[in-house]
């Protein structure tokens, strides 16, 4: 009786027991993952967690010390520090996802298509990859934004096509190797078409240096955002940005140095979780690297 | 000598798409802006009369191609417009502002390039060891820290606590040297930063990867000592990815001298390209944007070819 109920247990312990496995050889993984589960999760419920309005100013509370009332204190309108910080989460976090997907959806196509075509469009395509990156990231991003108009959206649109050339000369040089290969030549002997190549053979196997270069590039857009917010290009007063909390705290630095602390952590401490989640995802996916 | 001429010559040739790619780029970024060029570039609150005469004068009415080609022309000229806010010259204010970015920009780079190099080598020369660990972690550290809050903590507490650097401002490097570099030395700390991490990262990998090659393990078969080794042999043979790497640092740098010179209120083309984007003032940003990408280009230029002087093997690619 028992050992009929026990029965369909082991292949569910051991899925737990992989899980286990992995939390155990990669610590750095499951630490940015959570970090980054939490940090969404803070974006998700911020009108719920945060414990005053971002914006409703209070002249008679200004730039005050931490306390029970303001566990971070307030800004120099009164506002709660930690009610900013919280709202300014999903702002970071819609523009590091905003900007990544423009890039991919712009420099993916482009390089699997140049990639798979080559001969003399892929060479004046590539050309044009090079000029645009020989362009300093930040003041390409910052000349596209004043050009489309100032603000979030637009300054991650314009991070997002700094990064397509990136991903797709990435791409391309992935679709070359893929596109030469031995079994997709195979195929194509018997048969198979160019959108088939392209879907079942190409894009699965460029897939994993874009995976990485994609995690990694989430941390690049978020220092981006910070930078272009701390500028005043993008996230716009009086919504609440920590590159813009930067900024205000800056001002005041002579009076309240502990207003920049919170805000430069958060950035950091998210950035790390990216870089580090895509260092792992590069080691579980690189074969050569997993003997180590 | 000859040879070196004819390298230039070669690169020069292949670059040439890539210059007129990019110019052609930073005159498109007029077309981005929403509605006519026309009125944008008259500025706010200008007659009718004001926009035909510039449509005249930037030859708006004309097909776009040969648009770019009179903008092009008058760029090859040294002729950038003129600021649509102060109706300066843009050529004059890049030409005046240009010195203050080169000068943190060339100081990072020695600072990065010194500790970058130094810390890789540790690292390398010691791997699994905690150094390793330590320098490994320093550097994820740094690729992820903002170089503009490590530039605010510097301002608190070296400059505003210790009174040791001025918080703010520039100095001219050639009437007043000592305190250009006093200016100048937190803003290129905060630049040099991030690029530290990327070079100890990389020198990091590509010397463990040379110092694990077969002919490395010949020579310490012979019993060349480990400090003949690494240097005459491991360095050596990382030099021209170290040369490239430095090039294409430059890149990172003018990026990070946007929001840097912005904390220090230093008077440079990066600060220029933020508030004149933010005023909507467009001759100005594409100037800063084009005189900026050439200097890129040309770096790069200098690097191909100080690395075939490097690598008779570079020079045949």
């Amino acid at each position: 009786m028992t050992a009929a109920l026990d029965l369909p247990v082991p292949p569910q312990r051991s899925r737990t027991k992989a899980i286990l496995r992995w939390m155990r050889r990669d610590v750095r993984a499951v630490l940015s993952l959570s970090f980054l589960l939490l940090l969404l999760i803070v974006s998700v419920f911020a009108p719920v967690l945060a414990p005053y309005s971002p914006i409703d100013q209070d002249v008679t509370q200004l730039l005050l010390p931490p306390s029970a009332a303001h566990w971070l204190g307030t800004d120099d309108l009164g506002r709660d520090v930690l009610s900013r910080l919280i709202w300014g989460a999903p702002n970071s976090l819609y523009a590091s996802f905003l900007a990544v997907g423009v890039g991919v959806v712009l420099g993916v196509p482009i390089g699997l298509l140049i990639g798979f075509l080559g001969g003399w469009f892929d060479e004046v395509t590539s050309r044009f990859i090079d000029a645009l990156l020989s362009f300093p990231p930040i003041v390409l991003a910052i000349a596209v934004t004043g050009a489309l108009g100032i603000g979030l959206t637009n300054a991650m649109l314009s991070v997002g096509f700094v990064f397509a050339p990136v991903l797709a000369r990435l791409v391309r040089a992935q679709t070359l190797v893929v596109k030469n290969a031995l079994y997709v030549d195979a195929a194509r002997g018997f048969g198979a078409s160019t959108s088939h190549i392209i879907i079942k053979h190409i894009v699965p196997n460029a897939i994993q240096p874009v995976i990485v270069q994609v995690t990694l590039m989430l941390a690049i857009a978020l220092l981006a955002e910070a930078s272009l917010s701390f500028l005043s290009l993008g996230v716009q007063p009086p919504a609440a940005s920590w590159g813009g909390m930067l900024a205000r705290a800056y001002n005041y630095i002579e009076i309240a140095p502990e207003q920049m602390y919170a805000p430069g952590l958060a950035i950091l401490l998210t950035a790390l979780a990216f870089n580090a989640l895509g260092e792992s995802i590069r080691v579980a996916l690189d074969p050569t690297m997993k003997r180590r | 000598m000859g040879k070196i001429l004819r390298l230039v010559g070669r690169r020069l040739w292949q670059l040439l798409p890539i210059i007129v790619f990019a110019t052609f780029v930073v005159f498109s970024l007029l077309q981005l802006v929403p509605g006519d060029p026309a009125v944008v570039l008259a500025g706010d609150y200008a007659s009718e009369q004001r926009i035909a005469e510039i449509r005249q004068l930037y030859g708006l009415d004309q097909p776009f191609l040969v648009q770019y080609g009179v903008w092009l022309l008058h760029a090859l000229e040294g002729n950038l417009g003129r600021s649509l806010l102060t109706s300066e010259s843009v050529s004059q204010l890049i030409l005046y502002r240009l010195p203050n970015t080169l000068l943190i920009a060339v100081y990072a780079l020695v600072i990065a390039g010194l500790v970058g190099v130094a810390l890789g080598v540790a690292a390398a020369t010691r791997v699994g060891t905690r150094l390793d660990a330590f320098i490994t972690g320093l550097a994820s550290l740094g690729v992820a820290l903002p170089s503009f809050w490590l530039a605010m903590i510097l301002v608190a507490t070296l400059s505003l606590g210790l009174h040791w650097f001025p918080t703010t401002g520039a100095a001219p490097l050639l009437t007043d040297p000592w305190s250009a570099i006093m200016h100048a030395t937190l803003p290129a700390v905060a630049l040099a930063v991030g690029v530290i991490a990327e070079l100890a990262r990389q020198v990091r990998s590509a010397l463990i990867e040379v110092l694990n090659s077969q002919y490395i393990r010949t020579l310490r078969a012979k019993g060349l000592s480990s400090g003949a080794v690494l240097w005459k042999h491991g360095l050596r043979n990382i030099s021209v990815t170290l040369l490239t790497l430095l090039g294409l640092q430059v890149n990172r740098l003018f990026s990070g001298a946007v929001v840097i010179e912005a904390v220090f209120a230093i008077p440079g083309v990066g600060s220029l390209v933020a508030t004149s984007a933010l005023n909507k003032d467009f001759p100005v940003v594409q100037g800063v944007v084009l005189v900026l990408v050439v200097i890129v280009i040309l770096i790069n230029l200098v690097v191909d070819v100080l690395n075939a002087l490097l690598d008779p093997r570079a020079a045949e690619a």
